[in-house]
């Protein structure tokens, strides 16, 4: 599997990285060499084998779904680029 | 010889019989600091807060009350968020970012009453092998041999650095595919990427969550044991982090492994591999041997897939982890044009914010878990990936205690030396490495010589899971057997 430029486009698009159009061959050509190094895996036999979820032997621990912390709220926005009244502020998202 | 060079140990112990205070120690090490602007170590130099938590420190070792770390002064590597400092795993998106909280690790390291000098460069969100991704520019290896600027490794450059040329008496690094091993053999000094779990990874910026480890760059064996033991812990907050307790990893360094099995893998002899780390490799074993080790070949048949698996899988877990950089929250926003809307703010932002191997990497992690390719690349690596730990989990089964390898395919290359060369050949300086984070073990890297040129080399010891004291062990045998004691010249 190759990656041409429009597959470079769709992939920028998806990872919401904006690339400029003149950029695009050369991430192409950079892509194409990391997943062709990937091609190696296709020599080895996965039959029967369950891909890995999990580093150690241990189920994700549980605990009660109650509320821990909270009004914290000057502290969650100080670090925003644009925070007011309370609030993140983006750009208008609906017309 | 001037206290920043000591070692954790010795400063310990000198600290307890009051032979010198730890505001005294924490000075000499922000004198060595800012002659040092040179090695690009530090980023975020935080001497007051370093002062302030010395003179504390020194209250509780006149009270009695220190445990081992209670005023040694250490670097902490920019991915970890302090409170209130810069925090921005050296990439521009997080230019300005100052954490609200602290991370469990340095929360643990202060209780302990260690000083914080300030915050450590590496490359940006831990993705590089040689510290150039770094938005604060290189960090610079203080081993020269002439007029080249070598690289101190990465994605820990910053803290290799600081460490072997004595601003700090020890750092955290953290290592996803060996960014503690690979820069702590080029330094000529000790790092160990502690078992998956053992560590918490709360309020360390993540890469890749599955692989992320942090753990001590030290000067010695003994003190890697004292730090890591500092550094570890069951922590509610990390789902991941293991509930188990901590053993005296300082205790198990009896320096006898007579009887213990030491793997030697075929597959890690690498084509082309260069003859004087083949020999190393070959004087480690018999380093071993000599202490009373049995020396037996062993095989890990699925060692070459290692690296295109990592390949994989890092990048999958950073595109997720490193989709929440959006400009919203915190960090740089992009200044919009009149009309963008939302998604070209996030496209601008990413933009500008992040540096070009991290846009590649999210980028091919994005690629892989799209749909039609899931399975392909992602669901493959995965199978691969347990297969790689069932190789390791075979041969400790047949009875292996430590299994020694080269810990990088060379000694320390310059700087921009690799500025043309593809990804993948850089992505080359792992292959030692990443076979650990896969399968999720303990790894230690111990400098055992210098090479024709005059560089640090290191070899690197795998342990069976939980076991670092034992692994810790086998280091601090060759650490005595190989007795590295060789410094770089100052030239910054």
């Amino acid at each position: 599997m190759s990656i041409d430029i429009d597959t470079a486009r769709r992939v920028a698009k998806l990872a919401r990285i904006r690339v400029e159009e003149a950029d695009l061959p050369k991430l192409a050509g950079q892509l194409n060499d990391i997943v062709s190094f990937m091609e190696q895996l296709n020599e080895v036999d996965v039959t029967g084998i369950e891909p890995m979820t999990s580093v150690t032997p241990m189920r994700l621990k549980r605990r009660a779904d109650v509320v821990t912390d909270g009004n914290i709220q000057s502290q969650i926005l100080k670090n925003a680029p644009d925070a007011r009244e309370g609030f993140f502020a983006v750009p208008k998202v609906v017309e | 010889m001037s206290a920043n060079t000591w070692t954790i140990a010795a400063a310990r112990d000198a600290l307890r019989k009051g032979e010198i205070s730890a505001v005294d120690l924490t000075m000499s090490c922000l004198t060595a600091i800012d002659a040092a602007d040179d090695l690009g170590a530090f980023v975020h130099k935080t001497p007051d807060i370093a002062l302030d938590q010395a003179r504390a420190a020194d209250a509780r070792l006149k009270a009695g009350d220190a445990p081992d770390l209670c005023g040694i002064p250490l670097g902490i590597k920019d991915l970890f968020c302090t409170k209130g400092v810069p925090s921005q795993a050296a990439s521009n998106i997080l230019r300005g970012f100052r954490p609200e909280y602290e991370s469990t690790v340095t929360t643990k390291l202060f209780d302990a009453g260690a000083v914080m000098l300030g915050k450590l460069n590496m490359d940006e969100f831990a993705m590089g092998s040689s510290n150039e991704t770094s938005c604060y520019g290189n960090a610079v290896n203080p081993w020269k041999i002439d007029d080249r600027k070598l690289t101190p490794g990465g994605s820990s450059g910053g803290s290799a650095a600081a460490v072997a040329a004595d601003l700090c008496l020890g750092a955290t690094g953290t290592d996803t595919g060996g960014s503690i091993r690979q820069p702590a053999a080029f330094t000529g000094i000790v790092g160990i990427k502690p078992t998956y779990g053992r560590v918490s990874r709360w309020g360390v910026v993540a890469f890749a969550s599955s692989l992320d480890q942090a753990g001590p760059m030290t000067k010695s064996v003994r003190d890697a044991a004292i730090f890591l033991a500092a550094m570890s812990g069951h922590d509610p907050k990390d789902s991941t982090s293991a509930e188990l307790a901590v053993p005296d990893f300082e205790a198990a360094l009896t320096g006898d492994i007579r009887g213990k099995k030491i793997g030697i893998p075929k597959e890690y002899r690498m084509d082309g591999m260069p003859a004087e780390i083949e020999a190393l490799w070959a004087k480690g074993a018999e380093m071993l041997r000599d202490a009373g080790a049995e020396i037996v070949d062993i095989s890990l048949p699925h060692t070459k897939y290692a690296l295109p698996a990592y390949y994989v899988i890092a990048p999958a877990e950073a595109s997720s982890n490193l989709a929440r950089y959006d400009g919203v929250r915190y960090g740089h926003r992009a200044t919009l044009s009149a009309g963008d809307g939302i998604t070209e703010m996030y496209e601008k932002t990413r933009a500008e914010g992040f540096g070009p191997e991290v846009q590649r990497r999210i980028m091919v992690g994005t690629y892989v878990l799209s749909a039609g390719f899931y399975d392909a690349y992602y669901n493959r690596a995965r199978k691969v990936r347990a297969l790689i730990k069932r190789d390791f989990e075979l041969a400790f089964a047949a009875g292996v205690d430590a299994i020694l390898t080269p810990a990088t395919p060379s000694s320390a290359f310059g700087l921009g030396e690799m500025a043309s060369a593809d990804p993948v050949e850089m992505y080359l300086n792992d292959v030692f490495t990443v076979t650990v984070n896969l399968a999720g073990l303990p790894g230690v890297s111990v400098p055992v010589g210098l090479d024709a040129k005059g560089l640090p080399m290191g070899l690197q010891l795998i342990g069976r899971p939980w076991e670092e004291g034992e692994l810790l062990n086998h280091a601090y045998v060759l650490e005595r057997a190989a007795g590295f004691v060789a410094k770089p010249a100052k030239w910054w």
